[in-house]
């Protein structure tokens, strides 16, 4: 049966107010764990693929029990099964890492035809997974995808639109390939209440390195090739609002304008 | 060790404005480490860029020219790149954060063994090492990254975070290097339809952002016309594309387009939280909003309060007049 995998994580949700504590560490307050909001568009483009073309779906994570919540928000909504990868050495590891760690899991699970990514995993602001996941793999990459416009799993074949700057472009490419998804690409579906608590109890296997045949030295954290010093709040803007007056909106239109020329931003 | 590589972003035989700032970063870097700044230029009928790149502080020029190579394409144009971090055992290979430029460079990256350091927006060597800072956690917060001295260090600089180099117009020799024609690609483009007239908004020195505020597809209209008249592009939040009122392509915030124009004018625009993470490193912020509570105003310098569309035309003849457009 034709395979199609979702790569997903947990990040702190989009409302929440992460800062760093003068502890140097990263909070988010009480704010939940969801699914990073990227992939909202990666597990319906999935669903939407197993509607049309009766395909099989797994969302995949690397990361500790936390991540889970992932996995249970992309079965709530249909995906047939979660597996999440972790090994307390995989800690701290770099995307060089994670793109090996990926490509064995998707090798363990066999017969895959395509890798779905949202955008960028929005907690690293990085889309550096995608590229070096599918070139761990040598699959061809896609990232800004916009529409899937035809795909032929038994002919292994792809048609996709992209929105690059300058405009939209429709390449097309072989399949087994890994592909990024925009927002443009879908209406996200949210799933039920009965689902969620359905999702809550589904059994989801843990893979270890061992069990993907992966050397932890050589994948984890101990052997990244870029690291993180430190986090830092961002220098907190200075001043207040200042709120240009006038007897008529064509005067503090003016008044704006003198202000901005005066301040050389024009 | 063997200096800095700087990819350069090209359509057309026009290089994108952010691959010159990454140039001018890599001048930089490669003064550090007193080694030598060399342009990796791919493409079709590229020889004015080789001499816009030597203008922009390039010492030495790379590059593959052939037809197969005019548009880009991830597979041949990452063998072309890993091809010359193999053969020039370069310290760091840089391009700019556009979407070809982080495809392209994480790609390499993987080839040379290693993660890149990604969309950063400020740089430093520190023996041999790179240090930067990149905005995380959808740009609420900052993390300082490093690389390692014993490998390649690839990084993509983020649009507009840096100044373009000074450009010098003297001519030099620098010496050309004409690198081997990658294998012909498996990615077929069928099709490109460009965006006509419109300003991209991660280059943009000055964005006019429409939010909720304005009320329907038409309340852009005023939006537009401010942005006409300042060259700057049209910005969105996401509640107006949610709604249909202006293409996706507008948006702005985490799941839209990060930018960090001079000048950023909120027009109708509360600023969620969503919202800052996209814009907050704008130089200056100007709203315009009916409510004075709106979070925008904590982040903005100046603000009118009122109706926005009584404000937009006053404005859009205001600066009509001050830029002698009358």
């Amino acid at each position: 049966m034709k395979h199609v995998v979702v790569i997903s994580k947990s990040t702190p949700d989009t409302a929440a107010p992460v800062e760093v504590l003068a502890n140097g560490m990263v909070s988010w307050g009480i704010a939940p764990l969801v699914i990073n909001p990227w992939d909202e568009y990666s597990v319906t483009e999935a669903m939407l693929l197993k509607e049309a073309h009766g395909v099989r779906t797994t969302i995949l994570t690397v990361g500790p029990e936390i991540h889970s919540e992932a996995l249970k928000q992309g079965i709530a909504i249909g995906i047939d099964a979660g597996v999440r990868v972790w090994d307390a050495a995989l800690e701290e590891q770099d995307s060089f890492g994670y793109a090996r760690t990926v490509a064995a899991a998707i090798r363990k699970l066999g017969g895959v035809d395509l890798i779905l990514f949202g955008k960028e995993f929005v907690d690293l602001v990085s889309d550096a997974a995608v590229f070096q996941v599918a070139r761990a793999l040598g699959w061809p990459a896609f990232g800004a995808v916009s529409k899937i416009r035809s795909i032929s799993f038994d002919g292994g074949t792809i048609q996709l639109e992209r929105q690059m700057e300058e405009g939209r472009q429709v390449v097309s490419a072989n399949l087994p390939a890994v592909i990024a998804v925009l927002k443009e690409i879908n209406e996200p579906r949210y799933p039920s209440f009965i689902n969620i608590r359905k999702a809550a109890k589904a059994a989801i296997p843990v893979w270890s390195c061992a069990d993907l045949g992966l050397d932890a030295a050589t994948v984890g954290g101990a052997s990244a090739t870029i690291r993180t010093d430190a986090f830092r709040n961002l220098p907190a803007r200075t001043g207040q609002v200042e709120l240009i007056e006038g007897a008529t909106e064509a005067e503090k239109a003016q008044r704006l304008v003198a202000k901005l020329i005066e301040a050389k931003v024009l | 060790m063997n200096g800095v590589f700087v990819w350069i972003d090209q359509v057309d035989g026009q290089a994108l404005p952010a691959s010159w700032e990454a140039l001018g970063v890599g001048r930089l870097a490669a003064d550090t480490l007193q080694q030598p700044l060399s342009a990796v230029i791919f493409g079709h009928q590229i020889d004015g860029l080789r001499q816009a790149a030597v203008e922009r502080g390039a010492d030495r020029i790379f590059c593959a020219d052939d037809s197969s190579l005019a548009d880009f394409r991830l597979d041949s144009y990452a063998a072309a790149l890993s091809q010359v971090a193999t053969s020039y055992s370069p310290a760091v290979v840089m391009a700019a954060a556009t979407s070809r430029g982080r495809e392209l460079i994480a790609t390499a990256a993987f080839d040379a063994g290693v993660a890149p350091l990604v969309d950063v927006t400020a740089l430093s060597m520190i023996d041999g090492v790179v240090h930067v800072i990149h905005p995380v956690y959808a740009g609420k917060i900052i993390s300082e990254q490093v690389g390692r001295a014993d490998r390649v260090q690839f990084v993509t600089t983020r649009s507009r975070a840096f100044p373009a180099p000074v450009l010098n117009p003297v001519s030099r020799e620098v010496e050309v290097i004409a690198l081997p024609v990658p294998a012909p690609s498996a990615i077929r483009i069928d099709s490109f339809e460009p965006t006509h007239n419109t300003v991209s908004l991660t280059d943009a020195r000055i964005i006019v952002s429409g939010g909720r505020g304005v009320g329907g597809p038409e309340g852009f209209v005023p939006v537009r016309e401010l942005a006409e008249v300042l060259g700057a592009a049209v910005g969105a939040s996401r509640a107006t594309v949610d709604a249909g009122w202006i293409p996706y392509a507008h948006q702005v915030g985490q799941t839209g387009k990060t930018v960090s124009p001079d000048l950023y004018i909120a027009v109708g625009l509360s600023g969620a939280i969503q919202h800052q993470a996209g814009m907050r490193t704008s130089k200056v912020i100007v709203a315009i909003n009916k409510d004075p509570d709106a979070p925008i105003l904590k982040l903005a310098q100046y603000a009118i309060i009122g109706d926005l569309f009584k404000i937009l035309p006053a404005l859009t003849q205001a600066f009509r007049q001050a830029l002698g457009k009358a």
